[in-house]
């Protein structure tokens, strides 16, 4: 599939990388040849090895806790965002808080939505959004879904803006940037429950924790988006700022920023996306919402409620995606000369009619202001019945896929990663790294694994490198063909890639629903969560790599005589596989956060560790694990960004 | 051209791009050449170079890409810190000027037009072209009354809503233009402003500026890589290469005398008549006898063609604008012009 990449010219000792490769790889099958003789030091870390890092980590957080007193800051900025929260709280649904003049009838929020869906990208996001809030309101969610958007609503504009100032201050000072960038790699690999636990340390559980922990977790990608964005603003437009007299206060609020707009917008988006995935998985530190009634459901499996409230969850995720998206790409347009201002005012004068009437209306007709629960729809009845009959149609296959997964493939594989000795794992890496990026990817690599045979949970993680392992393979297997098929022409290309940004929006505690429903609670329920949630980004890639192959080289490959089937294996896969390889990068690292959350539906892995430490507030405990994961999501990460980067020199894209 | 006081003059500039290259400047002697430097791991975008322009003067820098052209006119503005030299705008020496003074004397005497416009795509055209006016703190409405203004100057009349992306190339330029003139500066610098605009549109807006210029009298450096546009615009036309200046004269000049074989390469293929004036040709007279009517010194060999065809005379007499005669034209020397003899 690709071509053979060319060894660097021996340095040193005569030694070429990949030599050096085989080598390792031959000591690496050697010790698992050889187990059984081995000394136990090499099969499992020794003690000397595994340092307490948690008790160090607990030793530190309770100094800045109780000795600093860091306690009273956390808690007084928690007091301030539970004010916030409370206002929001009491417009959104009524909660009995100042300034006590909610809630505000759900048909008014409704049609908000729809004119703002309607101002950014017309009719049918107009019929999204208006029509989301309209389902919230009849299914009787309107409770739950406001708990969690007064939560969005508060943390998001929070994220923002510290996300806006630190990515400000990381592009003018090189310093900062380069202290921000390790922070926010290890960062953005941690999985959410690591956030959690010294979030409940410091401000304890119930919705400002939540929205505490959203705030945290919701930020790095704004610092990104802005660094980025700031960066990439280009010369001429700062240069015409300069000679147009601007001063450097100027320059950087009146001629970047603005001018960087686009991708601070996205920057929010993300903020937006992410602060909606973590307050639904906020439900586990106490936060109500749509996210503890999904938990709920899903734990007394009741299937049909809990695809409702998947629905919504959905239904709100695209919507939010879509909105903030369409606010991103929104282009200003002039008025032609002499419009009349309620022309130029059109839409924000109907919104004003609009909700007067509303307002008045509510106070008429009850069922304008709230739709109570006894009033609301149910879909549970038929949903259950199709998911029961669909259950038992799909059954002998499911229970037959389960008994092959498990039996044949799940177990074997786990036994193989268990038996494998830690110091046999620590030379296969260090084989990989050598043969991709030479002694300093293997130093890094070895670090990076090394760090997590010294955390002293070796087989827990092993578990999880196993699960991840199968869960890629299997969706690679599933999305790779698919990305392939999708990318035959441009409207199948974008209709797939419309389908992949849409599932990339769900918050991954949906993906559990379908596989809980089809196999029940086990560990291949948690594989095809991983599965689902980690062949997205792969297909996306693919798609996007393949169409991306300039058009002259397929058109020279086909002068050339070469069938369709040439073109692809000779010409598109070769030139789109660093472009795919992001995308077996993301789905990795989608498979490890997803691992992570599914441990509450049954795994033995760091996900479960995860949640004890949780549950017991143990915050060493949880950060130590989450640096476990976040390493191995970012020695993958290290490993195919030096693969890429070389591969794409080299074929000088 | 009397040598009144420069405007802008610049001494022995240079402009190394390199990690550290100050330290690595203070080491250089004598004059290396651009291979030389570009082996010790810097890139010499500027070698040397020494110019004065006078008031009202439009000074044409040609080059091909990475000659160092639009590395030059950026040290004059001083968007970039030259490595070696000195700039002198007005009689300040501009290196010296702190952060402060130098964007006083870009608010008030400097105006730049770029090659890709370089507009603020979230503002209307009148609040681009408003945007110096903004940055020295002009009330909103004297800002919106001297744009109108250079609007209607740059004939975009009626377009002062529209948002950059609703133009096309040509009106864009036009939006620079105007941005570039509202502060009414005295120089005015032009990074090839039309080579991103296609053949037609670039000829028409190279009309405009004529135009412009001839309206405005302001002192202008400009950039660019077509030596067609030089000619045609030009007063004088400084050739680049590697950094450095090859030539520095009059079109004509340039035309007939190259000064080096880069610079010849550029002249071989041009209709030298069309370039070369009267004067240029012009010989002292001497005490030779001449007849008949005279020909104006500013008139180009192409121009007089049927005169020189068909008049017999061994020589014409050239007189200036003002009809005094300044020497004569042998009529030989002409035709070899016109029919692309010698050079």
């Amino acid at each position: 599939m690709s071509i053979a990449i060319t060894d660097t010219p021996p340095v040193g000792g005569g030694l070429t990388r990949i030599r050096m490769a085989q080598i390792l790889l031959i000591v690496a099958l050697g010790l698992i040849v050889a187990k059984t003789v081995l000394p136990a030091g090499l099969i499992r870390p020794p003690e000397w090895l595994v340092w307490p890092f948690a008790d160090w980590i607990n030793a530190a957080f309770r100094f800045m806790r109780d000795d600093l007193g860091l306690i009273h800051v956390t808690r007084a900025i928690a007091d301030g965002i539970e004010w916030l929260l409370d206002v929001t709280a009491n417009l959104l649904y009524g909660k009995s808080r100042w300034p006590n003049i909610g809630p505000i009838p759900w048909t008014v929020i409704a049609s908000s939505a729809a004119i703002i869906g309607y101002a950014l990208n017309g009719w049918r996001l107009a019929l999204l959004s208006g029509g989301t809030f309209c389902w919230i309101a009849i299914m009787g969610q309107w409770t739950w879904s406001m708990e969690t958007l007064s939560v969005i609503v508060v943390a998001a504009p929070f994220s923002i803006l510290m996300g806006l100032l630190m990515g400000i201050a990381a592009w003018r000072s090189a310093l900062f940037e380069k202290l921000l960038n390790p922070v926010l790699n290890i960062a953005q690999s941690m999985p959410h429950f690591a956030y959690m636990i010294p979030v409940v340390v410091f401000i304890g559980v119930g919705p400002k924790a939540g929205a505490v922990v959203t705030i945290i977790f919701s930020v790095p990608p704004m610092i990104r988006m802005t660094l980025l964005g700031l960066k990439k603003v280009s010369d001429e437009v700062i240069e015409s700022g300069k000679m147009s007299g601007a001063t450097q206060l100027q320059l950087l609020w009146s001629v970047r920023i603005p001018t960087a707009r686009t991708d601070i917008l996205v920057g929010v988006n993300q903020v937006i996306m992410q602060c909606l995935a973590m307050v639904v998985l906020a439900s586990f530190i106490g936060m109500p919402g749509l996210g503890q009634k999904l938990l709920q459901l899903l734990q007394a499996l009741k299937v049909g409620r809990s695809v409702e409230i998947g629905i919504t969850i959905v239904l709100l995720a695209v919507m939010l995606d879509r909105c903030s998206k369409a606010w991103a790409m929104r282009q200003p347009q002039h008025h032609d000369k002499g419009t009349p201002w309620f022309v130029r005012h059109r839409l924000a004068l109907i919104w004003a009619v609009l909700t007067l009437v509303l307002l008045g209306l509510a106070q008429v007709v009850p069922l304008f202001d709230q739709i109570s629960r006894r009033q609301a729809l149910s879909l549970a009845g038929p949903l259950d019945a199709v998911v029961d009959w669909f259950i038992v149609v799909v059954d002998p296959v499911t229970t037959w896929l389960r008994w092959f997964l498990i039996v044949w493939v799940l177990i074997p594989l786990r036994d193989a990663f268990l038996f494998a000795p830690f110091s046999a794992v620590l030379m296969l890496i260090a084989a990989a790294g050598w043969a991709i990026g030479g002694l300093r990817s293997a130093a890094i690599c070895v670090a990076f694994f090394g760090f997590i045979a010294m955390s002293g949970w070796w087989d827990r993680a092993m578990i999880t490198v196993y699960t991840v392992t199968v869960s890629v393979a299997i969706a690679t297997v599933i999305g790779f063909p698919l990305g392939i098929w999708a990318s035959r022409n441009q409207a199948r290309a974008q209709r797939m890639l419309l389908v992949c940004d849409t599932f990339q929006t769900f918050p991954s505690f949906i993906y559990l629903i379908p596989v809980v429903m089809l196999f029940g609670v086990n560990d291949v329920a948690v594989v095809g969560a991983v599965v689902l949630f980690a062949a997205v980004p792969l297909i996306r890639y693919t798609i996007e790599g393949l169409r991306g192959v300039p058009h002259e080289m397929v058109e020279a490959a086909e002068m050339s005589g070469a069938t369709y089937g040439q073109t692809m294996w000779k010409v598109r896969l070769p030139l789109a596989l660093p472009t795919i390889m992001v995308g077996v990068n993301q789905s990795v690292m989608f498979s490890l956060f997803m691992v992570i959350i599914a441990a509450f539906i049954g795994t033995q892995d760091l996900g479960q560790e995860m949640q004890r430490a949780l549950s017991s507030s143990d915050v060493g405990k949880g950060l130590v694990l989450g640096t476990a994961v976040a390493f191995m999501g970012l020695l993958v990460d290290h490993l195919v960004q030096t693969w890429g980067a070389r591969r794409r020199a080299l074929l000088g894209l | 051209m009397s040598a009144p006081e420069p405007v802008i003059s610049c001494k022995s500039v240079w402009k190394l791009f390199g990690p550290n290259a100050d330290h690595y400047f203070s080491t250089l002697k004598g004059a290396p050449s651009f291979q030389s430097i570009r082996e010790a791991g810097y890139i010499a975008a500027v070698r040397d170079v020494t110019l004065d322009i006078p008031r009202g003067e439009m000074l044409v820098i040609m080059g091909l890409s990475g000659s160092g052209k639009s590395t030059l006119v950026r040290c004059l503005s001083r968007l970039i810190d030259i490595t070696g030299g000195e700039v002198h705008v007005d009689g300040q020496d501009i290196g010296a000027l702190k952060e402060k003074e130098l964007i006083e004397l870009r608010r008030n005497k400097m105006g730049m037009v770029f090659q890709s416009f370089g507009l603020l795509p979230h503002r209307t055209v009148l609040d681009n072209i408003a945007f110096p006016l903004e940055m020295r703190g002009q009330d909103r409405h004297t800002r919106r009354a001297r744009a109108m203004e250079v609007i209607e100057l740059v004939g975009l009349s009626g377009r002062e809503d529209y948002f950059p992306r609703e133009l096309s190339g040509g009106q864009q330029q036009r939006v620079g233009i105007a941005r570039s003139l509202a502060i009414e500066p005295d120089i005015w610098f032009l990074d090839e402003p039309f080579s991103a605009l296609d053949p037609l549109i670039r000829r028409e807006m190279q009309d405009e500026f004529l135009r412009l210029q001839r309206l405005l009298g302001k002192t202008i450096v400009f950039i660019t890589h077509d030596f067609d546009e030089a000619l045609r615009l030009a007063d004088r036309i400084a050739i680049m290469k590697d950094g450095a200046v090859e030539q520095c004269d009059r079109p004509d000049r340039i035309v007939m005398n190259p000064a080096t074989k880069y610079v010849a390469k550029f002249t071989h293929e041009i209709d030298k008549a069309r370039v070369v004036r009267a004067s240029a040709l012009m010989q002292p007279v001497n005490g030779a006898a001449l007849t008949g009517d005279a020909v104006g010194s500013q008139q180009t060999i192409h121009d007089l063609a049927r005169l020189i065809i068909n008049d017999p005379r061994e020589a014409f007499p050239v007189a200036g604008d003002d009809g005094a005669l300044l020497g004569m034209l042998p009529r030989q020397e002409a035709i070899d012009v016109l029919l692309g003899g010698h050079a």
